[in-house]
């Protein structure tokens, strides 16, 4: 078997979402919730406190009408990779409870190991991780329709997208038994990505050529994969923190409102 | 009726009347003992934190407490390495106050993990590249060898002493005590870094991040400089308040005027360095993430200008001005302002530094979030100081914690 | 913490830190090593019995 199948190139997954098709439906967070046994409370008007692994914001321009418009901005786990795999919130954790997978290039989260210190969470700029304030309390009856392959988290710790992790590694024992070590792109793809109706998210390996987020994205890995799309962009990219996930908007503000700039500075495509 | 435990020729308030005060601290410790169990039973649901403020009240305080109790360290430093004498009359108190921040921090730290059962997990799966991780074990090292300096005192009292063993282990920690205590000032030089690095490496975290030298961030250094700064403050403050309780001279001035003039200096340095580490964070590091220096002060309820005023000017240059000058120094209500300023200071640095980083917006479509802390965060915030007072009270009763005292009070 | 958790590897950052503490946690575990064998030596030789 090991002389059949070569190692593959270290794959980088990724994703694209483009602002000008999202019509902020929310399919993507349900999808996401249910998929991921993400629990919920009777009373969720409280983002603080609730979990959204995917969490869709809404952006305004500020402007009074006719120029007023708005952009809705789907926000995943970044999957940061800093420099070398240095994300955030990675190398902060002090029991390895999270990890940059070089690999795949997705940051884990490891449950059982997590003791609750949050540390990540104050890391990460983007909101992205979450804490169980409390133990999950499904309705009646509907732990018969959790997902089997995703384990329920226990009050106490912190979780966060892992890019629906639990799809690659089926994927992948699935190519091991059919003697392959490559996916094909639709081969392993995230339930947000499937479920968007605009077809607003695009989900895939930033390293593979052929793979469609790799064409959009075009991301420059000479300069820590800044994409050399004119349009896209990532969210703090100026941080240093490297993220995996590429936005697109034809539009100027909602380019702008991904970064933070001083008044003088222009919204920079090329920072280095 | 406890007489018997207590020193020959020291004078101690009535039994009743210590009992009294011992109830009414204990009142309050129970409340805070109460809601610890509210918490570890229902969960860090009973608390107002949430998942923007993952630190809060609590890291606050436990950065507090091991900034005040700083004063343990520096005063053990500069008695047993550099050779200052004179601070073995204050020494005693400075290792009691600084055992008791130490226990409290560890506490504190106790209820803030989400699952405190799995809190040896920091040790058995030690990210050693995780500032956390170094300050969770120089801490613990650190609490034993305060325990080390904390047991001779324990065996001086006058029945356990009457034991020869006891007698004879106190004469013979007290002979190595140089040794432990330069232990425990190279412990609390990584662990009060690293609390300082804790918020300085989130470079994700524009208010807090900054450069520094190898993996150390600025503020590595800066905190523990500001620890051996402002901790001999808050000995001097709470003996202060222990003379003024017990209305009694129990330090002679020359050991408070050497004790306050070292840590002046030490503000005083300490002050310059923090303004060059703010001017550069300001013009250099914060610009080059987009961030324009007032982006961090305003547009918000309470964290304006002000507070960098307070920190730096009020709580920084005023008490390093009075302590360095001899006038400030022997004037007991100037030396008082001064070491209650410092106190205020650092506690103001550990604030800004916990929570202003994480109410602070750092995505543009972002907004600044406020907190007020559930009253169990609270009670258990209060109870390291009922706790704190109940153990000094004790200490201070049948210990010989002060070795002028009966100098400085002669009985009739 | 030890060589036997299985994150460890052997690498600068471990020897360095790892190295640090258990130099620290040596000294302290020597030195009351030391008070308390000297402690015992001394009360059996009848020190300390003056009170």
């Amino acid at each position: 078997m090991k002389k059949e199948v070569k190692n593959e190139k270290a794959k980088k997954y990724g994703m694209v979402i483009d602002l000008d098709k999202c019509t902020g439906c929310g399919a993507c967070m349900v999808a996401c919730m249910s998929e991921n046994n993400v629990p919920f409370k009777e009373d969720e008007s409280n983002k603080l406190d609730s979990i959204a692994w995917m969490r869709v914001y809404k952006l305004t321009n500020g402007k009074p009408f006719p120029e007023a418009d708005i952009c809705y901005l789907p926000r995943p786990c970044m999957h940061c990779e800093g420099h070398n795999g240095h994300a955030p919130c990675v190398s902060v954790c002090p029991a390895t409870a999270t990890d940059y997978n070089h690999e795949t290039g997705i940051v884990s989260q490891i449950y059982t190991r997590c003791f609750g210190c949050r540390y990540c969470m104050v890391a990460c700029p983007y909101h992205a991780r979450y804490f169980n304030w409390w133990d999950p309390v499904w309705p009646e009856g509907m732990e018969k329709y959790l997902n089997p392959d995703v384990s329920p988290r226990m009050r106490g710790v912190v979780e966060k997208c892992s890019f629906c992790f639990h799809r690659y590694q089926t994927a992948m024992n699935k190519a091991y038994v059919e003697g392959r070590r490559k996916l094909e792109e639709d081969e392993y793809q995230t339930s947000c990505a499937q479920a968007c109706p605009a077809d607003a998210i695009t989900f895939g390996d930033l390293n593979d050529p052929a793979h469609a987020v790799h064409q959009i994205a075009k991301p420059d890995l000479k300069h820590g994969g800044r994409s050399s799309n004119p349009n896209a962009f990532r969210l703090l990219e100026r941080l240093g923190t490297n993220p995996k996930v590429y936005y697109l908007s034809s539009r100027e503000w909602v380019r702008r409102a991904g970064d933070n700039y001083l008044k003088k500075d222009k919204t920079v495509k090329k920072l280095h | 009726m406890d007489s018997a435990l207590m020193s020959r020729g020291v004078k101690r308030c009535p039994t009743w009347q210590f009992i009294l005060w011992l109830c009414l601290f204990g009142g309050v410790l129970l409340w805070g003992v109460y809601a610890i169990l509210l918490i570890w039973l229902k969960g860090l649901n009973q608390t107002n934190m949430n998942d923007n403020y993952g630190f809060a009240l609590w890291i606050w305080a436990d950065l507090g407490v091991i900034a005040l109790g700083g004063g343990a360290f520096f005063t053990g430093f500069l008695k047993y390495v550099v050779g200052k004498d004179d601070l073995k009359n204050i020494i005693n108190y400075a290792v009691i106050i600084g055992f008791i921040c130490y226990s409290s921090a560890l506490l504190i730290l106790a209820i803030d993990v989400g699952q405190p059962l799995r809190s040896w997990f920091i040790f058995w799966h030690a990210n050693v590249h995780s500032m956390l991780t170094e300050v969770a074990f120089c801490l613990s090292c650190y609490f034993a060898v305060l325990t080390i300096e904390f047991i001779p005192l324990i065996l001086e009292n006058r029945q356990i002493d009457k034991v020869p063993f006891f007698h004879n282990l106190s004469h013979n920690m007290h002979k190595v005590m140089a040794v432990f205590a330069a232990t425990g000032a190279f412990l609390s030089f990584f662990h009060q870094g690293s609390l300082g690095g804790t918020p300085s490496v989130l470079f994700g975290r524009p208010f807090s991040y900054r450069e520094g030298l190898l993996i150390w961030p600025w503020t590595f250094f800066l905190f523990t400089w500001s620890a051996a700064a402002y901790g001999p403050c808050f000995t001097l403050f709470v003996t202060r308040i222990t003379e003024k309780v017990t209305k009694k001279k129990l330090v002679k001035q020359n050991t408070i005027d050497l004790l306050a003039k070292i840590s002046g200096w030490m503000i005083a340095t300490y002050i310059i360095a923090k303004i060059i580490d703010t001017w550069y964070w300001a013009t250099v590091t914060a610009p080059s993430k987009g961030f324009a220096f007032m982006d961090f002060y305003s547009n918000n309820p309470l964290y304006g200008i002000w507070i960098l005023v307070l920190e730096i000017v009020v709580c920084g240059i005023v008490p390093a001005i009075i302590l360095l000058t001899p006038k400030g120094r022997n004037n007991s209500v100037a030396l008082f302002i001064a070491v209650t300023l410092g106190c205020i200071g650092v506690l103001l640095n550990r604030w800004v530094m916990v929570l202003q980083v994480v109410a602070m917006p750092v995505m543009t479509f972002d907004k600044w979030v406020m907190y007020i802390p559930s009253w169990q965060e609270v009670a258990t915030t209060i109870l390291p100081v009922a706790y704190g007072i109940i153990v000094l009270m004790i200490t201070y009763r049948y210990l010989p914690i002060f070795p002028q005292e009966q100098e400085l009070n002669p009985n009739p | 913490m030890f060589p036997f958790s299985f994150e460890w590897v052997w690498d600068m950052a471990h020897l360095i830190f790892m190295g640090g503490l258990w130099y620290a946690l040596s000294i302290l575990g020597a030195g009351m090593t030391y008070c308390i064998i000297k402690t015992i030596i001394d009360t059996n030789k009848g020190k300390g019995c003056h009170h």
